[in-house]
């Protein structure tokens, strides 16, 4: 099986600064890979540079494309990369409001990539609008409503709904679940797991949160200083962590 | 009229619009940036349709300026002096006789012809600015021709009105690629903007300047179940009878006494001399 990603030798450096270095590894389609590690470890830096809003110094992303099979999407055109990022692939802002257009009514932030894909339908627009907000569990009555009158949590699932609608194979989430209490976090990754077992997600997943990796993802990658220090599946890298920041990491946890 | 060079402007500054106006009608519905000039009159008054006009002009045309379709009114009064003091050319109010119309929110009921140019005055260029604010990404969004967003604005409108709201400035595309705005003409005039003659566009505020050469397939954004519609209020116009032209309503008293006239001066008053009658034009209401 072709892998969905593969990442080769990814490093960025903010001048002497290094930001992240030497990154690599494959995602296979059904995948969902975690990314962990504290705070100015690279996480966010490796992200945006596989989802092309960094151009990184070093390495390739190759993505396996629809039309034209795997290509290195750091040295693709910028109108291709800008089509991926609309269609193939999707970005999960920690800030919803990041991610969403804040002055546009939900079913309109739903059907901007539609839209953009050229999707010209009224009425088709707004039906699938509302079945997405049905399926991330946000009333057809708010349809007409703007994210501004929407609570945390709901931003957060209507930026999921607004990814997730021209069905993309990958899925970057930054902190999806950051800035939530706990209940609310509960809902949003059990809708999570729902969806991307659901529509077959891939997806990389950046969080400094042991609880959201364990629930997610596959398999578990630990960076620190902008290093990958240890990968495994989730479960084995958790249980039974080998590097000593893992260690640490892990034992930092605390047990209610 | 010995005080000005011809038109106002100095020659190296009409030399540096006209290469920008002839970009613009290279690339139709591009917005070619120029260096706009301080011009003696505030911004928001038609300092980039002043510009074109002066760019433009030669001795031998024939000016006409209209404001929102009328001739009389102070902002098409104050610029066809100007150019009478520092041109010196002709002007007229008839339609038929300009070569040069300078125009604010209207485009003149009569049909153009090929020699003659419409210039516009333009407050806000970029089509896309009200849903996105930063000029970086619009310029992309038009170099990569990403209009999805356009359609977002539409989609708003009949989601909170019912149908499409937007009833002037409606963006066009223009020649099958770029997204314009057609400064604020009401709707009902976008029809009209594939047309026989030049039209400049000119925002001064903005120093931007865009063309639609003659005979340009300009098309109106819509949705395939909610499509575009040019209208206008359902009445003739109480002063000449007519019944195709844009009607500016004039309230007439507190006891909901209205009437409808057309908002280009010039088409009323050339019906009304070829005899035609509304329904309150005996009564000296004009």
């Amino acid at each position: 099986m072709t892998p969905l990603l593969q990442v080769k030798g990814i490093g960025k450096r903010y001048g002497a600064q290094i930001g992240c270095a030497d990154v690599s590894f494959d995602l296979y389609p059904g995948e969902v890979m975690g990314i962990v590690g504290e705070s100015g470890s690279g996480k966010s830096t490796l992200l945006n540079c596989l989802a092309g809003h960094l151009a990184p110094d070093a390495g390739q992303v190759i993505f396996d494309t629809r039309a034209d099979g795997p290509e290195d999407t750091v040295n693709m055109s910028e109108p291709e990369r800008r089509m991926l990022r609309r269609t193939d692939w999707a970005f999960v802002h920690q800030n919803a409001r990041d991610g969403l257009r804040m002055s546009v009514s939900a079913g309109g932030n739903i059907g901007e990539r539609l839209m953009a894909v050229g999707d010209r339908h009224y009425g088709a627009i707004r039906d699938r609008a509302i079945d997405w907000l049905g399926r991330v569990e946000i009333s057809e009555t708010r349809v007409d409503d703007r994210p501004t009158t929407f609570s945390g949590g709901m931003q957060q699932r209507l930026q999921i709904a607004r990814n997730l609608v021209t069905s993309p194979r990958l899925v970057f989430m930054d902190e999806p679940t950051g800035g939530l209490d706990v209940s609310v976090q509960a809902r949003l990754l059990d809708l999570l797991r729902g969806l991307v077992r659901e529509l077959g997600l891939s997806a990389i997943i950046v969080t400094h949160d042991l609880a959201v990796a364990r629930l997610l993802a596959h398999r578990l990658m630990v960076m620190k200083e902008g290093h990958m220090i240890e990968a495994g599946l989730t479960d084995q890298v958790l249980d039974d962590p080998q590097h000593a920041y893992t260690q640490l990491l892990v034992s930092s946890v605390l047990q209610v | 009229m010995n005080e000005y060079n011809f038109a106002y402007l100095d020659e190296q500054t009409k030399r540096m619009i006209r290469r920008a106006i002839l970009k613009g009608l290279a690339v139709p519905g591009y917005q070619v940036p120029f260096a706009s000039r301080e011009m003696p009159m505030p911004y928001g008054w038609g300092t980039g349709g002043v510009q074109i006009s002066a760019a433009t002009l030669t001795p031998e045309d024939t000016f006409k300026v209209i404001d929102q379709g009328a001739d009389d009114t102070t902002n098409a009064v104050s610029i066809r002096k100007f150019f009478e003091i520092t041109a010196g050319v002709e002007t007229t109010e008839e339609t038929k006789k300009a070569t040069v119309i300078q125009t604010r929110h209207r485009i003149p009921e009569a049909k153009l012809r090929e020699d003659q140019i419409i210039v516009y005055q333009v407050p806000i260029p970029e089509p896309l600015r009200f849903l996105e604010p930063r000029e970086t990404e619009t310029r992309k969004m038009h170099s990569l021709e990403e209009y999805g967003l356009m359609h977002v604005k539409l989609y708003e409108d009949i989601s909170q009105h019912g149908a499409i709201s937007t009833a002037y400035a409606y963006p066009v595309k223009v020649s099958g690629r770029y997204v314009m705005d057609p400064s604020p003409i009401p709707k009902f005039d976008n029809p009209k903007l594939e047309m026989d003659a030049i039209q400049l566009f000119g925002a001064g505020r903005e120093q931007r300047i865009y063309a639609v050469p003659p005979h340009t397939e300009v098309v109106s954004l819509d949705f395939e179940d909610y499509p575009f519609e040019a209208t206008k209020a359902d009445h003739p116009c109480d002063l000449c009878g007519a019944e195709d032209s844009y009607l500016d309503e004039v309230i007439l008293d507190d006891t909901g006494n209205r009437m409808f006239v057309c908002s280009d001066t010039d088409y009323c008053r050339s019906r009304r001399a070829a005899g035609h009658v509304g329904r309150l034009a005996g009564e000296g209401a004009a």
